[in-house]
């Protein structure tokens, strides 16, 4: 069936079945490859995406659910200050190892600061709990969010 | 984002741009130099006419960081800033880019990346300087030694030009024999923690470019439908209801009968296609035991015999003198089996061109492996197949197998069709668990004697499990009188001077297919000898610090001096004995592929209701540390690996089926589950070895001791959740 999807600011039509989940959508039709396929049960977070500025796990996000809903991927969530702080940290850190996590973690780290602009190291474990990095960098991911959260307040 | 494979040649550039100084070596080792790009040269460093330097990387990037390190050497040499080299990932060449440490084969493993490239990348960077300045002497008639290069401008006197000036003059000229290596006074880059990846940003903002991101014109996308449990037999299938999956095409059982494959339009269709399809299987060769009965197996052979006496102790005066002693410690050991699970599902790309030649698409940690197989399965002569290298979502080990598993199983999958479409094979998360090959359960039983002054009078050591080299085509190579040093590493050369020492080892039968996991055989030798050098001097009533110290004190010894070295930094920056109230530290130090590492860590809270780590401090040595910032980052994934799987993780079997299959059930280490991670590089002038595994060793057994020291149970069995601890 054809859909039309809202995503960076842009709109696509797309030809999927319900029950699609939108993480292929945006890897294999809209060739958006930021978005990472990991798991596939919204375990481990490499597949993150921002549905109206929240994060959701596109792998378990259908296709037919999320017609009227703004998507952003890790493609353009540079293009708002949160994001490019946030990516800005991540750089300064170097925070990333293998990296293939870390469009999922940037994609939650942003939406852990626009919910709460100076989180506590707790609050960070928490949020980010479902995020994981087998390189384990999760030490710089909290540093990273942290200065990100500086650069923000400067 | 799709990828042109067209061009026959591998390295971008290519003749339009004009003139090019490629600085490589010949297949004798020597130093050679080209001037335009051919298929014949394959060069270390490339400087096109405009002046941009590239380093050509031969190790693949799995987040180890050779993709900053090499491109480091070179641009140190040159006289660069690290903003003005790029990297590209070598093509397969066995003969150029192979791996100094493992003969004609290209592969990075074993934390070799950084210590077989020092000197082969500083001396291309170096012999390109060399050129560039013979080069700007001749065309200002000045004296070479009056000429440097800095920040990539060329300088004599009052005169001075960018290094593009003189690439045209240099690539005419021969490459030095010896070129004259920096002093490392001289370095700028190397050692200085303020170098930046190079990898960093592209991986932060979703540009960086994996083997799962490749998506060639054409292509489909194939699943593999593999039995239950390994040596399974395809015999037929139904697709009936496959058929019913839009974008499905069809399936066709591999050549080997390992599996079917699944091939649909894309990633999701396959997905469902591969789950409706129904294949009849031939279970009669299948595994079928259960891991209890592995682990059995392994314990029964600890109480026997060993097969081989790996040290040629003379076991009757070791068992003798333990006999006599006035105070006998031993303890028994299991270690499960572990998946490797990177996170980028195992996947690869394969191609066939309008001239027949095969092109893969992968995240190639071992190029010579595929490549070898390939020349078999193909039938075709080696130039004739390319390996693009991408970026590796992590391998942890995986991607390293002799037999170029995956590599393959996607040829396997490709040879079937009619290779008019390329395939790209994909592996879920659910076959990267079920499907794969893990760090073998090994057991390990010691029997140690002290004496009345608390001094080791006898070390008995047994190991048993099964060898990850045993059967490969590196057995001729590493294998020696029978054993398999990867079994043994961690006891049968640790520095510490331990008095009679009898080491055995039993291997077991094959149990599954298994694999070197980051750190091989001191994932499970380094937890046993530093649990039991505390609990050693438990019994001796000594202090763990001082025990392990008096154990490594010939200062003769800079084997046992460094080691020593990185346990009193340690010491001295956790705070050693003097954890805050309620916490507990626990000690552990190890030398593996060439580096030593020592790690205290520190944690709260009770076995009861839940043990956090709080701190985790490691001081390492691994010689010059050419980015120190990496080091460190290795580190502290290092020892998160190790920890996070003795914590939580075990694959088990049941009727030669894997019970585990994704995430819930294999749970990585999280965020919240180590508080702070604190590392130290100890100053060395020594050359540089290994960082990508030495961190993981001494993290788990570090673990064991606090816990040890907290609740006086030492941990003998993984993993620890499993076997009364509690973790919040």
């Amino acid at each position: 069936m054809s859909l039309t999807l809202k995503l960076n600011g842009q709109t696509h039509t797309v030809d999927a079945e319900p029950g699609t989940p939108l993480l292929w959508v945006i890897r294999d039709e809209l060739k958006l490859t930021g978005t990472k396929f990991g798991c596939g049960v919204a375990s481990c977070g490499a597949c993150t995406v921002h549905l109206n500025g929240e994060p959701v796990r596109s792998c378990q996000t259908y296709i037919e659910d999320v017609e009227d809903a703004e998507i952003t991927t890790i493609e353009a969530v540079g293009d708002d200050k949160i994001g490019a702080a946030v990516q800005q940290a991540w750089v300064e850190l170097d925070v990333v190892q293998c990296g293939y996590c870390q469009s999922g973690q940037v994609m939650s780290a942003v939406g852990l600061l626009s919910e709460n602009s100076k989180p506590s190291v707790e609050e960070i474990d928490e949020y980010m709990s479902g995020n994981a990095c087998r390189c384990a960098t999760y030490q710089r991911i909290r540093a990273g969010i942290q200065r990100a959260s500086e650069i923000l307040e400067a | 984002m799709t990828i042109n494979t067209s061009r026959r040649g591998f390295l971008k550039g290519a003749a339009a741009a004009g003139a090019v100084l490629l600085v490589g070596a010949r297949p004798d080792g020597a130093l050679a130099a080209a001037s335009s790009e051919t298929t014949q040269f394959n060069p270390f460093v490339k400087i096109d006419a405009d002046g941009t330097v590239t380093a050509i990387v031969k190790h693949f990037e799995k987040g180890q960081g050779p993709a900053t390190g090499l491109p480091t050497l070179i641009a140190e040499e040159i006289g660069l800033t690290m903003d003005q080299i790029e990297y590209e990932f070598a093509p397969s060449d066995p003969n150029v880019y192979n791996n100094l440490l493992f003969g004609p084969f290209q592969g990075t493993g074993g934390s070799t990346a950084m210590a077989n490239s020092w000197l082969q990348y500083r001396q291309a960077g170096a012999a390109a300087r060399e050129m560039l300045i013979n080069a700007a002497a001749q065309s200002w008639s000045v004296d070479a030694s009056g000429i440097t290069i800095e920040a990539g401008i060329v300088k004599a006197g009052d005169k001075s030009a960018p290094i593009a000036e003189f690439v045209a003059a240099a690539s005419q000229l021969e490459a030095p024999a010896e070129p004259r290596l920096k002093d490392p006074s001289e370095f700028r880059l190397i050692g200085n923690e303020s170098v930046r990846r190079k990898d960093s940003a592209i991986k932060g903002n979703g540009q960086a470019m994996y083997a799962m991101d490749v998506h060639v014109p054409n292509q489909m996308v194939a699943m593999i439908k593999r039995p239950e449990s390994k040596g399974g037999i395809a015999k037929g299938f139904d697709d009936s209801a496959s058929k019913e999956v839009k974008g499905y095409i069809n399936a066709a059982i591999l050549p080997n009968q390992a599996g079917v494959a699944v091939y649909a339009e894309d990633t999701w269709a396959a997905i469902q296609a591969r789950d409706a399809l129904e294949v009849e299987w031939d279970m009669s060769g299948g595994e079928t035991r259960d891991s209890d009965q592995i682990k059995a197996e392994i314990m029964a052979a600890l109480e026997s015999e060993p097969t081989y006496n790996v040290n040629k102790a003379d076991v009757a005066a070791v068992s003798a003198a333990i006999d006599g002693a006035d105070k006998v410690v031993e303890k028994t050991f299991y270690f499960p089996l572990l998946a490797h699970a990177p996170m980028e599902p195992l996947n690869c790309t394969i191609e066939q061109t309008a001239e027949g030649d095969i092109v893969l698409h992968d995240g190639a940690q071992m190029p010579t492996g595929p490549h070898m197989a390939y020349q078999q399965i193909f039938q075709l002569p080696p130039e004739k197949i390319h390996i693009k290298t991408m970026l590796a979502g992590g391998s942890f080990g995986r991607r390293a197998t002799p037999d170029a598993d995956y590599q393959v199983e996607a040829a396997l999958a490709f040879v079937v069709t009619d290779r008019s479409r390329p395939v790209k094979l994909v592996w879920t998360r659910e076959d990267d668990i079920r499907s794969g090959y893990y760090r073998p359960a090994f057991g390990h039983k010691v029997r140690v004697g002290l004496d009345a002054d608390g001094n080791i009078v006898g070390w008995q050591h047994q190991i048993a499990g099964q060898s990850v080299i045993k059967g490969t085509a590196f057995e001729a190579v590493l294998v020696h009188d029978g054993v398999d040093h990867s079994s043994v590493e961690g006891v049968a050369d640790s520095p510490y001077a331990i008095p009679g020492m009898a080491l055995g080892l039993t291997d077991t039968p094959k149990a599954t297919t298994v694999l070197w996991w980051r750190s091989v055989g001191h994932t499970h030798t380094a937890y046993t000898m530093e649990t039991m050098m505390d609990l050693v001097a438990e019994a001796a009533g000594r202090d763990p610090v001082e025990f392990r110290l008096a154990h490594l004190s010939d200062s003769a010894n800079p084997d046992q001096q460094r080691k020593a070295a990185v346990l009193k930094l340690a010491v001295e920056k956790a705070g050693w004995g003097n954890a805050p109230a309620g916490r507990s530290q626990g000690i552990a130090v190890h030398k593996s592929f060439g580096s030593y590492a020592a790690e205290v860590v520190e944690i709260s809270g009770d076995a009861e209701n839940g043990i956090k780590i709080e701190k985790v401090t490691c001081a390492v040595d691994c010689g010059i540390a050419v980015n120190p910032d990496v080091v460190k980052a290795q580190m502290e994934g290092g020892i998160g690996y190790g920890i996070g799987h003795v914590m939580r993780d075990q694959i088990t079997l049941t009727s030669g089926a894997v019970d585990q299959s994704n995430f819930p059930d294999y749970e990585p280490l999280r965020i919240g589950d180590i508080a702070a991670i604190d590392v130290h590089i100890v100053p060395s002038a020594e050359a540089p070895t290994g960082v990508g595994e030495p961190g993981t060793p001494p993290s788990a057994p570090a673990l064991a001791n606090a816990i040890h020291a907290m609740t006086g149970t030492l941990v003998a069995s993984h993993p620890m959740a499993e076997n009364g601890i509690n973790f919040v």
